[in-house]
């Protein structure tokens, strides 16, 4: 009953699926922070310093969380999966050696800078120190998802003895997916952001807080989500291409499709169903996805029976993909409305502002869905074609497993219900600046 | 194994990092731990000093132990699986530990003002829970993970023993960073932790020998004991210099003379240098006590190469602008300000 193989995948997909909801926002939230610090010291205007100060408190307590979580997966990474470094540790080694040295010593400590040093260093240097968090955290997402794309579209290695081998860094790094990937997951971040900040401040914006910094922060998430939405639907089409020349099992998996054939239609609808190998309840819009995926409406596009045994489970990749689909229609369709609202009338009208603010972590969902498509999608391989997932996962007992996954399920279920209520709390706090209490002009982290 | 034209001097260099990662996680987190465990002795407006005193420096701080098991991971894959799978539970309650003071450190001033002694808990509990973790896990190390009865105890000895030593690190810290009554505060805390810890190096340098012939005859053949001697000698100087400090602070404190201050954290952290490498001494060139050593449990030459030639340009720089950011925090952290 207590597969162990499955408790390790629980345990790190749970683990996982924490770690990357804080990233997501401080990968892109520093660039959002250096475009509010660089603004002031261009117009000197104080709502942007108002703004910066705001969003770094976010942005450091979103920072220690990611600190916490990845502290954790550089352990689990032995613990749970130690027949993945036994079998690619010389590929995954380097990248994630080279992600420590140049992101995270980079990143925590100009963060303190950052955080605590403005009486103490030139309004110079503190803008270098928001640029160099900004570049460490972009550099960590490089290096990471460098590692995660190579498991997906393994190159530049041979294997000798069971174990790759490293013959060309180049094609590891820069393996077939990564541009793509990558791409998709900035933009996936700075999307996440710009929703996090449009809905807190539109948030605070209902609430009465009319202060500058409020509606230049609002207008700055509005106006980043607007323009990068387009981008990422475009970004994700190509990533979408790509899976299907290099992962093929996958996109069958994402389109519920069980049998090779031409005019596959996009489902809007569908149960999927593995012991029957097809599908109940289906809604087809006809021919859809063999113009997405093949640009023709008659398109042949390969089944889940071409590769059975061999593809990952359906029904979790096939839903995964609407909802992170379904998710980012309605970030184009609210972003776009907000920023015309805005940019007709200067400010928003109070229901759109409840849909902002209902939208705030919308990011979060679309993110994680997409993450579970591609790592799901993945299966049953932990690197694709290389190595099992069932071959990798640790010997340590189920019990002890159970016992820790029961343990971190409950923080982080915790710790993310504290986070989403001090984000909030903030904000409220956030409109009365002229208040300092005792304490407040004192540090602390 | 020794044909150094064949690589086989990379492990021995990746040891070496991994090593130094190790120390450096020990000294700096630790003092940033230990000031955690402390925490709950302050009263209300120490603790936001206290806090304030590590609040730069933490995240780098933690980065440490990220590089040492990051190390461990990709320059001996095998042996990461082998001591992070029989340290299991320990290891999982340290990160508890650490993931809990991680996120007190924010919450604590950006929860509601009633929700902060809450928070101020979990961050001492997670600070000593961690503390207590990586001692236990030392302990079962040096026994080479044995779980009888006596290893137990001992590692409980090394686990107590690691608390007190970081909250002589931590006490000694804020006897540098503070003024006034919490740090006289301090240096009775210091006073405090200073005979467990004493007493932990003790235990481990008694125990250790006898976990291995191999050991004790490394320590205790001759002439080796004799050109070894001076490590203990060494280290009971440093006791008694921290000793004969923390008797005259007090009162040179009082009239505000910060002469010496800085004594006590320099010959604390003259004790662990001298505690690690005698330990180091003692395993090399094992990575598990006589079971697997650092070249059977390597990663491929070409990969430990490419890392190499990585760390040897950036290494350097994060040394540098790590003592930049000491640089810019230095001096009393009460004047510490935060957006």
């Amino acid at each position: 009953m207590f597969d162990p193989v499955v408790l390790a995948r629980a345990q790190f997909g749970a683990n996982i699926t924490f770690h990357i909801l804080f990233p997501t926002i401080s990968i892109s939230l520093t660039w959002v922070l250096l475009f509010f610090k660089l603004r002031y010291n261009r117009t000197r205007d104080p709502k942007w310093m108002d703004a910066y100060k705001f969003w770094v408190k976010i942005f450091a307590l979103t920072f220690a969380l990611g600190v916490v979580s990845g502290i954790t997966m550089s352990f689990q990474f032995g613990t749970n999966w130690p027949g993945y470094m036994q079998t690619v540790g010389n590929i995954a080694g380097p990248l994630l050696a080279y992600e420590v040295m140049t992101a995270f010593f980079l990143e925590a400590t100009f963060l303190g800078i950052m955080l605590f040093g403005t009486n103490r260093v030139s309004n110079r240097m503190h803008t270098i120190a928001t640029l160099l968090v900004a570049f460490g955290t972009t550099m960590s997402a490089f290096w990471i998802i460098a590692l995660n794309s190579w498991m997906q579209t393994p190159a530049g290695f041979e294997m000798i003895d069971g174990k790759a081998h490293a013959t060309d860094w180049l094609a590891i790094v820069f393996n077939p997916s990564f541009p793509y990937r990558f791409t998709h997951m900035m933009l996936a971040s700075c999307l996440t952001s710009a929703f996090l900040v449009a809905g807190v401040s539109a948030y605070r914006w209902l609430r009465g807080d009319r202060a500058p910094a409020v509606l230049a922060a609002l207008k700055t998430g509005v106006f980043i989500g607007a323009a990068l939405i387009p981008l990422q639907i475009v970004a994700g089409d190509a990533h979408g291409l790509n899976t299907l020349k290099h992962q093929p099992a996958k996109i069958a998996a994402m389109e519920g499709l069980w049998e090779t054939k031409r005019g596959v239609p996009v489902l809007a609808f569908a149960i999927p169903d593995e012991s029957t190998r097809s599908n109940h309840l289906e809604i087809p819009i006809p021919n859809l996805a063999s113009l997405i995926l093949t640009h023709d409406l008659n398109g042949e596009v390969k089944g889940l029976n071409e590769f059975k045994g061999k593809h990952p489970p359906v029904a979790p990749v096939f839903w995964g993909f609407r909802i992170m689909v379904g998710t980012g229609m309605l970030m184009l369709a609210v972003s776009w409305l907000a920023a015309w609202q805005l940019a007709r009338r200067g400010s928003p009208a109070p229901w759109l502002a409840r849909v902002l603010v209902a939208m705030t972590f919308a990011g979060w969902v679309a993110t994680v869905a997409g993450w579970y498509v591609t790592e799901i999608g993945r299966q049953p391989y932990l690197v694709s074609g290389l190595l099992l997932t069932k071959d990798a996962a640790s010997t340590v007992p189920s019990a002890m497993i159970a016992t820790t996954l029961a343990m971190y399920l409950a923080l982080y279920i915790a710790l993310t219900i504290a986070y989403i209520s001090v984000v909030f709390h903030l904000a409220r706090k956030g409109q009365f600046p002229a208040m300092p209490s005792p304490h407040a002009t004192l540090v602390a982290a | 194994m020794n044909n150094l034209a064949n690589g086989a001097w990379l492990p021995v260099v990746f040891m070496g990092l991994m090593g130094l990662a190790m120390l450096a996680y020990v000294i700096l987190d630790g003092y940033d731990l230990g000031v955690g465990i402390l925490l709950r002795r302050a009263d209300d407006g120490d603790k936001d000093v206290m806090i304030s005193s590590i609040g730069p420096f933490w995240d780098a701080n933690e980065t440490w132990l990220v590089l040492g098991v990051g190390i461990l991971l990709v320059a001996f894959p095998m042996a990461h699986g082998v001591i992070l799978g029989a340290l299991y539970l320990p290891v999982a309650c340290m990160l508890l530990g650490l993931i809990l003071r991680g996120v007190a450190f924010d919450f604590r001033v950006k929860a509601r003002a009633l929700h902060k002694p809450m928070w101020n808990a979990l961050f001492y509990a997670g600070s000593l829970i961690a503390s207590f973790s990586q001692g236990v896990m030392l302990g079962l190390y040096i026994t080479g993970f044995r779980y009888d009865a006596l290893s137990l105890f001992f590692a409980l000895v090394t686990g107590l023993g690691l608390c007190a030593g970081y909250a002589l690190l931590g006490a000694t810290w804020l006897i540098m960073k503070t003024e006034g009554a919490l740090q006289q505060r301090a240096v009775r805390w210091a006073v405090g932790s200073f005979w467990l810890t004493a007493l932990g190096i003790i235990a481990i340098s008694v125990v250790t020998p006898l976990v291995s012939a191999r050991i004790f005859d490394k320590w205790f053949q001759l002439p080796n004991f004799f050109l070894l001697l001076p490590i203990p000698i060494a280290t009971a100087v440093l006791f008694f210099v921290i000793f004969r400090a923390l008797r005259r602070l007090p009162v040179r404190l009082q009239d505000g003379n910060e002469y010496g201050a800085w004594v006590p954290f320099g010959a604390t952290v003259g004790i662990f240098l001298l505690a690690f490498y005698g330990l180091a001494y003692s395993l090399f060139p094992y990575l598990v006590v006589d079971r697997i050593d650092i070249w059977q449990a390597a990663s491929a030459p070409e990969s430990l190469m490419i890392i190499l030639i990585g760390a040897a340009f950036v290494l350097p720089t994060i040394i540098g602008y790590t003592i930049y950011a000491y640089r810019v925090f230095w001096g009393k952290a009460r004047e510490l300000t935060y957006y």
